[in-house]
């Protein structure tokens, strides 16, 4: 469970984060949602402690960051798995060594036992038979496959996915928002997704977080998103005419 | 108009005092909290690969034609017959090690060996795989610039290929363009012979094998922006390294011969 209690980040004059409190539990897929722009990526970079927030606090299962001493905060590091926007696979080395690389780096397994926890989470992402394959020879969809097994390779506790399904087709987008709800359950881990992509709201928003203009404008979950009068949320989920009738539909169904 | 003045002066000097604190600070960095070895020794070899042994086929080629180009300007131009002809070869000998192996070969490898950092650091910027490196606890700074600055120790060792060949093409050019004798260009490359100026020019050898391994990679590290930008700064990395090149060859050269 990650505990935030009202973070603010701003970069030279700007604002971008202006005090924002949430919590994001553990064996459940959590959305930040909001347009681009507004300030995700900054926030997921805050939880992953690659941007050090100017005011309020982080907690991670009930351990304050900004207590931790310099290991402890390494320890935490070695826990956490990222899924970058563009995947971020090392293109010099293949699929298999860019999976292995955080156990050579960060644990003392024999070759064999790294190739074999290298085998067990390539199939368990569905990739058996592209270990030898260079990312750049792999699809959009194949790399984020990818990036996802390289961040779950050394059994991380949190998981942070920016944008897992931009510039992926709808159905490939579905498949790969499904694989990280499945292993977050299947784990227990605690995973928080950037998202601006209506389908995955859908689909996995256990819990969403709307942001806008660096606050937080409205918190639920996709039971709740279809019923809420909150017009910021309104105006950013149903802003195409489609998802405009869909809310009209839903609405008149049940009530 | 003065406070414009003051202005873009202030600007200015801002921007790279600015610029050479990071430098240094970057310098800093490289050294700490040092990349597990059994992982750095790939890395090292790997940059070895790129940077020293891919390297190999130009200077040699360069290093052979200007070495002959140098010998035949020389020969042309001694035309009054008092001049012994053996003066060709210590000519030859002179400019090639002293400026044209360590400096020129340093100016073009600024192009060639400086842009692949640079534009291969920033890829790795804009594509966030620095992000990746540092979100896993790495230094990326030791993870990848270090292995780039032990493999330009071996830069001397390229510079050594490029005087021998260099005298060789000399050598080659004379007799065949029938200049001099090989016996009267070996005399004259064997002429007052003075060991120091071996140890000037792999002095200025290994100050522009720092300044090829870090500066490109200052300018591919900090890069902001997308594809474009790293072609950008890819150039501007070349020209400060050329810049620097001669900025210190002239220094260096000021105060180890003057
Ligand atoms: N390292 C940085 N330095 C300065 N400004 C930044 C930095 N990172 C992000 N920003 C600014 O923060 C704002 C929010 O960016 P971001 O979090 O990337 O948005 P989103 O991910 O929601 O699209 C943008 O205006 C961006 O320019
Ligand atoms: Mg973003």
């Amino acid at each position: 469970m990650i505990e935030v209690k009202n973070i603010y980040k701003s970069f030279g004059d700007s604002q971008i984060l202006k005090g924002i409190s949430s919590t994001f539990e553990k064996g459940k897929t959590n959305l930040v949602i909001g347009q681009s722009g507004s300030g995700k990526t900054v926030f997921l970079k805050c939880l992953l402690g690659l941007f050090t927030p100017d005011e309020g606090t982080i907690a991670y299962d009930g351990k304050n960051y900004s207590d931790l001493t310099d290991d402890q905060k390494r320890n935490l590091r070695a826990e956490m798995g990222m899924v970058f926007q563009g995947s971020a696979l090392f293109d010099s080395m293949t699929i298999a060594e860019n999976v292995m690389f955080p156990l050579r780096m960060f644990t003392k397994m024999s070759k064999s036992e790294m190739q074999d926890r290298v085998d067990f989470v390539l199939n368990r992402v569905n990739l058996s038979d592209a270990h030898k394959k260079m990312p750049s020879e792999a699809s959009g969809g194949m790399q984020k496959r990818v990036a996802i097994a390289r961040a779950i390779v050394n059994n991380p506790k949190y998981l942070f996915c920016d944008e897992p399904n931009s510039g992926l087709d709808p159905k490939t987008a579905i498949v790969i928002d499904n694989l990280i709800q499945e292993i977050t359950l299947e784990y227990n881990i605690t995973t928080v997704i950037n998202s601006h992509d209506m389908n995955s709201v859908m689909e996995i928003g256990q819990k969403i977080l709307f942001l806008k203009d660096g606050l937080k404008a409205w918190e639920g979950s996709n039971a709740t998103i279809f019923k809420t009068d909150n017009e910021a949320v309104t105006n950013f989920v149903y802003s195409s005419e489609l998802f405009k009738k869909v809310r009209k539909m839903y609405i008149d169904e049940n009530s | 108009m003065s406070d414009f003045f003051t202005l873009a002066v202030s600007n200015f000097s801002m921007t790279y005092l600015t610029n050479i604190g990071a430098y240094f600070l970057m310098i800093a960095e490289m050294f700490r909290k040092p990349t597990k070895w059994s992982v750095m020794r790939t890395l090292i070899l790997k940059d070895i690969d790129d940077l020293i042994i891919g390297s190999l086929g130009i200077v040699a080629f360069i290093s052979f034609f200007v070495g002959g180009v140098v010998t035949i300007q020389t020969a042309l131009n001694i035309s009054n017959p008092l001049i012994p002809k053996y003066l060709v070869g210590f000519a030859t000998r002179q400019s090639v090690i002293l400026e044209f192996a360590p400096t020129f070969i340093s100016i073009i490898m600024a192009g060639k060996v400086g842009s692949f950092i640079t534009s291969s650091i920033g890829t790795m910027r804009v594509t966030e795989q620095i992000d990746a490196l540092e979100v896993m606890g790495i230094n990326s700074l030791n993870y990848l610039v270090f292995p780039k600055f032990i493999a330009m120790m071996l830069y001397p060792f390229v510079i050594s290929i490029a005087m021998f060949l260099g005298v060789l093409g000399g050598m080659a050019a004379c007799v065949y363009g029938g200049f001099s004798t090989l016996e009267d260009y070996i005399t004259g490359v064997q002429l007052d012979f003075i060991p120091f100026h071996i140890v000037y020019a792999f002095i200025k050898t290994f100050v522009f094998a720092f300044l090829l391994a870090t500066i490109p990679s200052f300018y591919g590290f900090y890069m902001k922006g997308g594809a474009l930008e790293v072609g950008k700064a890819s150039t501007t990395s070349f020209v400060w390294t050329s810049v620097m090149i001669i900025l210190f060859n002239y220094l260096l050269t000021q105060l180890l011969l003057s």
